[in-house]
């Protein structure tokens, strides 16, 4: 099963730390807030997106195993 | 029976009582989940703007355990919307006679309905309906705020829980965990008013009217530049000019029309033929969405139309979501300073790039429609703003506009 970053637009409060991590995925709009690939994280991404994940500040970030829906 | 089926009684004035509505429509036959299976086969979609299948949606709480809702939404949040009020006053009872068939359908449920806060009459007569009948015991009647948002069902299901009325993040969604965290079928009070006459006359009969792909009737609300603006019902697929033959013609020569409300899609005024339903508008952008059409005169400014409903959406904004609280207002704010004719260079280019970036990335779908709906309108009138963005104001800028922006009166009802 592929994995997916899934992002909670009510949790994020764009620290911008996850566009920093994974910049070859995420990259943020004009108001610091993450764009995110909504498709399946490729292999060599994995251990960054995950980083990405666990160490976003208010927890809106999150590596979902199969359809992520954004 | 031909149309209307809905407002069958509307020739009254006033709310069809118990007796009325049985020597209309005769007794709703009581029955199960073999209602599903009709449902399914008249094609019937939700009426709140999404057009979701009605089975699908009464299939998934039915197949959930333990106590469960009906959550009959009745809270129109689009401000050019009246139909569900209008519904709610003339024939309360078929509303709750498919509020109860849908609760008996997915295994037993209670059922809430939502009035809007400003529906005064619909209140009353939901209120005196319950009081006719022996079968409603299991119904309760809340009044919701008026707010675009109330349309909105994650948002009503969490202020009808207690909290505020904002969205929430999808899933768990509500047919799994809704109202007091029960599993909860929401569905717009017109869809089951046509669930009551199925469930009477079955699927063959709901799609003798309609086109194949969406069959029944629709109930629609019509403003603007027309003879007799308010509420009617017509055949899914009907043709503009009927529609607007329906309400009295128009006044003067169309601009526009504006389909789907603020979510939705201008078309230019000289498209009468097209008709009506989801299939035939989709070549157009546009949909029926929850029914409503404003025809805008040449008389009045698209421009300050647009900008004016823009400028509001961001306003209704919860704003949770940053992109939808930083990209609507800087969208509306852009489109303000278009109108004047003082944005800065690059304007449009920026109001293309935010409507992009607020797409799709909300809990809710207000920053999707907001932008679809602005997109739509620099597409339509190109050249009026062009010559806003050269020359400023136009003649027709100053005149009130005809969408209206509340707190102003909301739209009466026909």
């Amino acid at each position: 099963m592929s994995e997916h970053l899934r992002i909670d637009p009510i949790a994020c409060t764009g620290h911008g730390l996850c566009a920093e991590l994974l910049p070859e995925w995420i990259e943020l709009d004009d108001w610091g807030y993450p764009i995110i690939d909504g498709g399946p994280i490729p292999e060599d991404l994995l251990a960054h997106a995950r980083r990405a994940a666990d160490t976003c500040p208010k927890l809106a970030l999150a590596l979902v195993t199969g359809a992520g829906r954004r | 029976m031909t149309l209307p089926r809905l407002l069958a009684a509307a020739g009254h004035d006033r709310a069809a009582s118990l007796d009325e509505h049985i020597a209309l429509h005769g007794p709703l036959p009581r029955g199960g989940a073999e209602l599903v299976e009709a449902t399914r086969l008249a094609g019937l979609t939700g009426r709140g703007g999404a057009s979701f299948p009605t089975a699908v949606k009464l299939r998934a709480v039915a197949d959930q355990r333990g106590p469960r809702f009906v959550l009959a939404n009745g809270a129109e949040g689009e401000p050019m919307s009246a139909k569900d009020s209008t519904l709610l006053e003339l024939a309360p009872h078929l509303v709750l006679d498919g509020a109860l068939a849908a609760a008996d359908a997915i295994g037993g449920a209670r059922v809430v309905v939502a009035v809007p806060a400003d529906a005064e009459f619909a209140w009353t007569a939901v209120r005196r309906a319950l009081a006719e009948r022996h079968d409603a015991r299991r119904v309760s009647v809340v009044r919701v705020p008026v707010a675009y948002l109330a349309g909105e069902e994650s948002a009503l299901i969490r202020h009808l829980n207690g909290g505020p009325l904002l969205p929430t993040v999808v899933p768990p969604r509500p047919f799994e965990r809704g109202l007091k965290r029960r599993p909860t079928l929401v569905q717009n009070v017109e869809t089951l008013a046509h669930l009551a006459l199925i469930a009477r006359h079955g699927p063959t009969w709901f799609r003798d009217v309609g086109t194949a792909e969406q069959p029944g009737s629709a109930l629609v609300t019509v403003s603007g530049a027309v003879g007799r603006p308010g509420v009617c019902e017509i055949a899914c697929g009907a043709t503009l000019a009927d529609v607007l033959t329906t309400v009295g013609g128009v006044t003067e020569p169309l601009r526009a029309v504006l389909i789907g409300g603020y979510h939705g899609t201008w078309l230019p005024g000289d498209r009468d033929l097209i008709k009506l339903d989801d299939r035939s508008l989709a070549a157009s952008h546009a949909s029926l969405a929850a029914g409503v059409i404003v025809a805008l005169g040449a008389s009045a400014c698209p421009v300050q139309e647009t900008a004016q409903v823009l400028g509001w959406l961001a306003g209704e904004s919860a704003g949770q979501c940053g992109p939808c609280r930083n990209g609507l207002p800087g969208i509306a704010d852009q489109l303000g300073a278009m109108a004047a004719g003082v944005a800065p260079p690059g304007a449009e280019e920026l109001v293309a790039r935010w409507s992009r970036d607020v797409a799709r990335r909300g809990a809710c779908n207000l920053p999707d429609g907001a932008v679809r709906f602005v997109a739509s309108g620099l597409r339509e009138f190109a050249a009026e703003w062009e010559a806003h963005r050269r020359h400023g104001p136009c003649r027709a800028c100053p005149r009130p506009t005809m969408l209206a922006v509340p707190p102003e009166e909301r739209l009466a009802a026909a």
